[in-house]
């Protein structure tokens, strides 16, 4: 589904480079957890693949479409939770959801029911018209990944959706995202939750300083590192202990 | 074109759901045009028809004197308070509390008509016409008498400049008239007979555009409206370029870059609502002028028969004020960037432009400079359609103007976009 070849990342006036040769690839239908500390790459990855921000260098492909030539086929094929709240506080969340539905073409009476079949999923329905300001942080990350999954995405790209909610939100969250894999979406997922990670991934890859330490199946990676009983163990074993403060 | 309305649509939900932000849109703009027609129309009435206390002292006592009080009297400008001392008259003056002060010399009548006098006897003499044609008695030496002014350092140029025109026509008036006297005495003994018709031979007459046969005659309101109508319009840049600048702090451009739809697109669902708003300012301050004004003694702003022309005008004005801010709501990364920048530029703008000082009266260099605010182009467009009866081809050039700097500005602010984001 994705082919990331010799993918390399340098901000203008970095020192060093964010992604550095960095190549991947992720099968359809696939959980993929991208982790790593602070100032890994991981952001900045996740940024290329939705054409936030160009590569220095390489190429990717997703479902075959390649991001130089194919970019607006590619911007309807996937979706993205960012990490803030992407929404506007004055409105509500069914006017929220209407207007970025109608974004990829959406309409009518086909839009207001897959925002009531979202919302209802996810318990948001009797809040449906209240203002996005009134929400507390789990109902904003809710009605976030709700205004990136309306067109049924191929891919779907989080970046820590699940940061600074509530376990009943994010249980809720991890929840929808599986339904949503269980019927086709490829989902790539960054998190700093190494626990919500072991348990929700198909398949992981730890990065740090811009490139893949170790790739594979969470179950996998403990089994191979000695004296590791979670993913957070295998982690610090390859990250290291230090603090990873970026200014 | 979905898109296009769905971006508008929630431009227009963002716009009404921020009530004191609308409040501030319509209401502000109705408050200045008021306010500064009250104002305007006050100051001209200090000159016309409103009576500024102003000190004269008349050392003279004579016949010239009377003639220039009496023409002051006459004029109703001025409540006229007498003072015997000229220093006593200048320090109050000086210190603010009379606007002016006049100072007729001693023996100005004496003396001017020593002067004619002697002057037409000259005259005579040459002409034979005199029987003391002969007489060679030297000439008395005529003292050049001055009148003096004094003013408020306060008050403004255009007030003293028309008084002391006022004044020197008073007195030109009054030599003339002395010459006349003085050889009606010398040719004929019936001071009855009319010999000189002392009727001004030419007179001046302003010939105003017309309408409908009748004569436009502009006042303050007709020039007020349509210039701080204009400076409101603009104004928009500062709500504009905020409401942008909101979207990058919220995040909701960063999704909306990962949507399939372009920046223009985004940008033009802003120009609609934006541009209904500009609309909707300029009809309430178009309905202001023609039914508040007559209410407070201010006169009715006539709109008859140019209403569409000057929806016309306002369209493209607006049309110009949203393509800047939409590349300053662009370029800008903060608020507290873009609103003063956009307030100040819209000041700067408006004193290119020619709304506070005309165009004419500026120096040669800032009046090329106006040429390049689209507040000059939008406010001769105005002014074309207000004062000059101008059709929809007279406004064409200004119109296109305005336009092709609304496509100009917004394509600058795509193409900024594109490239920044391109990192």
């Amino acid at each position: 589904m994705i082919q990331i070849d010799q993918v390399s990342k340098k901000y203008k006036d970095a020192d060093y480079y964010s992604v550095s040769n960095l190549s991947l690839h992720v099968n359809e239908k696939e959980i993929f957890g991208l982790l790593g500390p602070n100032g890994a790459g991981k952001t900045t990855l996740i940024s290329i693949l939705c054409s936030l921000i160009k590569p220095t260098s390489g190429t990717f492909k997703i479902d075959g479409l390649d991001y130089q030539h194919d970019k607006n086929r590619l911007k309807q094929l996937i979706g993205i939770v960012p990490q803030e709240y992407a929404l506007y506080p004055a409105l509500t969340a069914f006017e929220n959801l209407q207007y970025f539905g109608s974004m990829y073409g959406l309409k009518g009476k086909d839009l207001s029911n897959k925002i009531n079949v979202a919302l209802e999923r996810l318990g948001l329905l009797p809040f449906a018209h209240k203002k996005i300001r009134t929400f507390s942080g789990g109902m904003k990350r809710r009605v976030n990944l709700i205004a990136s999954i309306l067109h049924h995405p191929k891919v779907l790209f989080l970046d820590e959706p699940t940061v600074g909610v509530d376990v009943q939100s994010k249980n809720a969250i991890i929840q929808f995202l599986q339904e949503l894999n269980q019927n086709g979406t490829t989902i790539i997922y960054t998190s700093h939750h190494l626990n919500e990670a072991e348990n929700f991934c198909t398949e992981v890859a730890i990065i740090d300083h811009g490139k893949i330490i170790i790739q594979g199946k969470p179950k996998d990676l403990i089994s191979n590192h000695e004296g590791t009983h979670n993913l957070e163990d295998v982690f610090l074993s390859l990250t290291g202990k230090a603090l990873r403060d970026h200014a | 074109m979905r898109k296009l309305w769905a971006s508008a649509y929630k431009e227009f939900l963002l716009l009404t759901r921020d009530v004191g932000g609308i409040a501030i849109l319509f209401i502000m703009p109705l408050v200045l045009i008021v306010t500064i027609t009250l104002i305007q129309d006050s100051s001209f009435k200090t000159i016309e028809n409103i009576d500024i206390p102003i000190l004269v002292v008349d050392n003279d006592q004579g016949d010239v004197s009377k003639t220039i009080l009496d023409g002051l009297k006459e004029s109703d400008a001025f409540e006229i308070h007498s003072k015997t001392s000229e220093d006593e008259a200048k320090d109050l003056v000086f210190k603010g509390k009379y606007q002016m002060a006049i100072v007729i010399p001693k023996e100005l009548s004496e003396e001017l008509q020593a002067q004619v006098d002697q002057n037409v006897e000259g005259i005579m003499a040459k002409f034979s016409m005199d029987s003391d044609s002969t007489d060679t008695t030297p000439k008395k030496q005529i003292e050049i008498k001055e009148v003096r002014l004094y003013f408020d350092p306060a008050t403004q140029i255009t007030f003293k400049t028309s008084v002391k025109n006022g004044i020197d026509k008073m007195i030109s008036k009054i030599e003339t008239e002395s010459i006349y006297k003085a050889f009606q005495e010398q040719i004929s003994d019936d001071p009855e007979e009319v010999i000189f018709d002392t009727k001004s031979l030419i007179s001046f007459k302003e010939v105003l555009p017309e309408k409908d046969e009748k004569e436009m005659i502009p006042n303050s309101v007709q020039h007020n409206v349509p210039a701080w109508s204009l400076f409101a319009i603009f104004f928009i840049i500062v709500p504009l370029s905020i409401n942008l600048v909101k979207e990058k702090n919220q995040g909701t451009f960063v999704r909306l870059r990962t949507n399939p739809v372009s920046y223009a697109t985004v940008l033009g669902g802003k120009t609609l609502v934006y541009l209904l708003v500009c609309l909707i300012q300029f009809m309430l301050m178009l309905m202001i002028g023609v039914f508040l004004f007559p209410k407070i003694g201010l006169p009715t702003l006539d709109v008859s028969g140019r209403l569409p022309l000057l929806f016309v005008v306002a369209l493209f004005a607006g049309l110009g004020a949203i393509g800047l801010g939409l590349l300053l709501g662009t370029i800008a990364k903060t608020q507290e960037q873009s609103a003063p920048f956009g307030a100040t530029f819209v000041v700067i703008l408006a004193a290119l432009g020619g709304v506070w000082v005309p165009v004419f009266v500026m120096p040669k260099f800032m009046q090329t400079l106006s040429h390049i605010s689209p507040m000059n182009w939008g406010l001769n467009a105005f002014y074309d359609v207000f004062l000059r009866n101008a059709s929809f081809l007279d406004i064409l050039p200004e119109i296109f103007t305005l336009l092709i700097f609304f496509l100009v500005t917004t394509l600058i602010a795509i193409v900024y976009n594109e490239r920044k984001n391109a990192v």
